[in-house]
């Protein structure tokens, strides 16, 4: 199927009744996710997780995407109007943002952020349209070597690249890939790591792992702790966010930058949309002519990262999609989503199950499309939601996260080792660890070690043959280059010319800023 | 408590006890040759080489401690008290939750657990409490028990 047969297809499975309801469900859930601040979008995946076991699996996997990409909407309100950076993406855009908003100019910098978001996740879409089939064409001649060298790379970088030390980054996915092996080990029948409880033989639940990661140990690490939230400049209507001609010709070319930056953010493996964002922030202000208006309501500063945003969380799906591989947390989510339907990530998933895929791109299109119904006209009622205080949220929260969790398997001793997580998550993080990559090495855990076991039965326990494979070589190079390059920027940090270390200093400010009102 | 120079100390240490004891229990599975793997292979290759990472964690921590001055935010947004009412009350909504589910039914456990929660903010109220409580406890009710049908019965012994 090409790309126009396919997305004819595509509509035609999203334009159905049910299909269609559900990416709007997504949207407006994520959307509110996004807004509100305090909660995160991978707790709300979460807990939608297993209410769509009972689901068919295409409105499953069209709900749970469209709260990913629909709370990337909602974030760029929360960080212009209250300076909160409560999505890791946006926290870059309250640098400008903010100043605008206190300027009078809120409704200007959202209007600027739609067209930005829009413009990035129409290139992001199109990206995937025309690359995912073809890598996964590539993809398709990968053996056993070839998987768990990608796999590796995607590991390395997904825990390098991310937010936080890399040393404990690869700690973090190396927990995950352990915690990956818990149960009884599919060859041998033999239970590893279940302390001869019943319960684990089946291994630990993704939702219970990823609801007390990032539910129960985010809100033990924010109740009492969150900033207080300034409302005096959130009053934005939709007649307030028509940029002028000016304002769009200033913000018309970081646009194009940032989701040119975007795109190929998401091509890196393990760049997610955060990098994304800053990188795109901290290219803008290198290249303006006024950099010192950056910090102090430039449109720019609201406008690249926002695309770039938009443009890298759809292109983030085509490794998911197209090699089995997550880029980040809430991919690895959905990966585990799919396998809990039954069906197998990875390079055949387009060939195989067509409705999935291209439904799934066609719903992109819709259910951006209602995001900028729901965002421009209905910008007030987004607004009142952002008033809804903390203190009420975790609470209802916490209560679904424990019925999400024990609505999976029937099972309240899931929700116990949800607690357990919820309380060593919040250990890692007072000791400063990143828990997602903890979730990317669960989700590939077993494929990694099954793989790799594969690799070497059919070498004769050669480990060569990682090497002799030219493809699984040229994997195996990069992340060493990767690691190289790693070293090489951490020994040398005094060079503040660089972009990394612009890059390193947008990241500071922004969370400064959120910390500021405290 | 914890401070940007001790902090990595722990962090690594925890690590590498985790690493070791994971090896150490992948050991017992049987580890066999690298042409014919056991069971025990991959934790125990992976138990040490996290061991090595949190040695790492602790070598640079020690190397940095040097240089630098300390960030502005030493406390990277995190608590810098121990906020038991907080950590208490949210751990208790979730034991609740659990406890009563298994011995009274929905109805209680939600509202116990939202209730339980709430207290966890130091700004709580018994009616704000008491009024979210019951609002998520109609609910929730409504949509895990009459639409999704959730195995918990509304009350138990009814």
């Amino acid at each position: 199927m090409n790309g126009i047969e396919g997305l004819m297809h595509g509509f035609s499975i999203a334009l159905q009744g049910e299909n269609l309801l559900y990416c709007i469900l997504g949207v407006t859930i994520g959307n509110l996710v996004g807004v509100l601040p305090g909660m995160g979008v991978l707790s709300a995946v979460s807990i939608l997780l297993p209410l769509t076991f009972g689901m068919k699996e295409v409105p499953a996997i069209l709900m749970l995407s469209g709260i990913f990409y629909g709370a990337q909407y909602g974030g760029a309100i929360c960080s212009i109007l209250l300076n909160l950076p409560c999505h890791p993406p946006h926290a870059v855009t309250c640098l400008d943002g903010f100043p605008l908003t206190k300027q009078g100019k809120g409704g200007v910098a959202l209007g600027i952020t739609m067209m930005g978001s829009a413009f990035g996740a129409a290139f992001g879409i199109l990206q995937m349209i025309f690359f995912a089939p073809y890598i996964a064409k590539v993809a398709f001649q990968f053996g056993a070597p070839e998987i768990c060298s990608l796999m590796l790379l995607g590991l390395l970088a997904g825990s390098t690249l991310a937010k936080g030390s890399p040393l404990k980054g690869v700690a973090m996915t190396i927990l995950g890939l352990l915690l990956g092996l818990v149960g009884t080990d599919i060859n041998t029948g033999v239970e590893r790591f279940t302390f001869g409880m019943i319960d684990l033989s089946d291994g630990v639940e993704l939702v219970a792992l990823s609801l007390g990661l990032f539910g129960i140990a985010e809100f033990l690490k924010s109740v009492n702790n969150t900033a207080s939230v300034n409302m005096a400049y959130a009053k934005v209507t939709m007649a307030d966010m028509r940029p002028s001609k000016a304002e769009m010709k200033l913000a018309a070319f970081p646009i194009l930058r940032g989701t040119i930056i975007g795109s190929l953010c998401s091509c890196i493996p393990g760049t997610g949309p955060t990098i994304a964002s800053f990188v795109a922030y901290a290219a803008e202000k290198k290249i303006s002519k006024t950099p010192e208006r950056f910090g102090h309501g430039a449109i720019e500063g609201v406008a690249a990262p926002e695309a770039s945003t938009h443009s890298s969380v759809q292109g983030d799906f085509i490794p998911t999609m197209s090699l089995g591989i997550p880029g980040d947390a809430v991919m690895a989510l959905l990966l585990g989503a799919l396998i809990i339907h039954g069906i197998t990530p990875g390079p055949r998933l387009i060939v195989e199950h067509p409705d999935i895929f291209w439904g799934l791109i066609a719903s992109f299109w819709i259910g951006n499309l209602v995001l900028i119904i729901l965002n421009v006209p209905m910008i007030g009622i987004w607004v009142k939601m952002l008033m809804i205080p903390y203190k009420y949220l975790f609470p209802s929260a916490l209560f679904f996260i424990c019925i999400g969790v024990f609505a999976e398997k029937n099972s309240l001793y899931d929700v116990g080792v949800t607690l357990f997580f919820g309380v060593f998550g919040y250990l890692l993080l007072m000791l400063k660890f990143e828990p997602a990559p903890i979730l990317l090495g669960f989700v590939l855990g077993p494929r990694f070690e099954e793989n790799f076991r594969r690799a070497l039965i059919i070498s004769r326990g050669d480990m060569n043959t990682f090497i002799d494979r030219p493809i699984s070589a040229v994997f195996l190079g990069l992340c060493a280059l990767l690691v190289t390059a790693q070293i090489y920027v951490r020994l040398r940090p005094k060079k503040k010319a660089s972009l990394i270390a612009d890059v390193a200093e947008a990241s500071h400010a922004a969370d400064a800023s959120g910390v500021a009102g405290e | 408590m914890l401070n940007d120079r001790t902090r990595d100390y722990y962090a690594g240490g925890l690590v590498i006890l985790l690493g070791v004891g994971v090896a150490v229990m992948g050991e017992r599975y049987q580890v066999g040759t690298l042409t014919k793997m056991g069971p025990g292979f991959f934790p125990t290759a992976l138990g040490y080489l996290m061991a090595f990472m949190g040695v790492l964690i602790a070598a640079t921590n020690y190397m940095n401690r040097a240089a630098g001055p300390a960030p502005a935010d030493p406390h990277g947004g995190m608590k810098h008290f121990a906020d038991w009412r907080g950590w208490g009350c949210i751990v208790g909504a979730v034991l609740t939750f659990i406890v009563c589910a298994n011995s009274l039914g929905l109805v209680p456990a939600i509202f116990l657990c939202v209730f339980v929660g709430c207290w966890g903010d130091r700004n709580a109220t018994m009616k704000g409490s008491a009024l979210l409580a019951a609002g998520v406890t109609v609910f929730g009710v409504f949509l895990f028990w009459y639409i999704l049908r959730v195995q918990i019965p509304i009350i138990r012994g009814w």
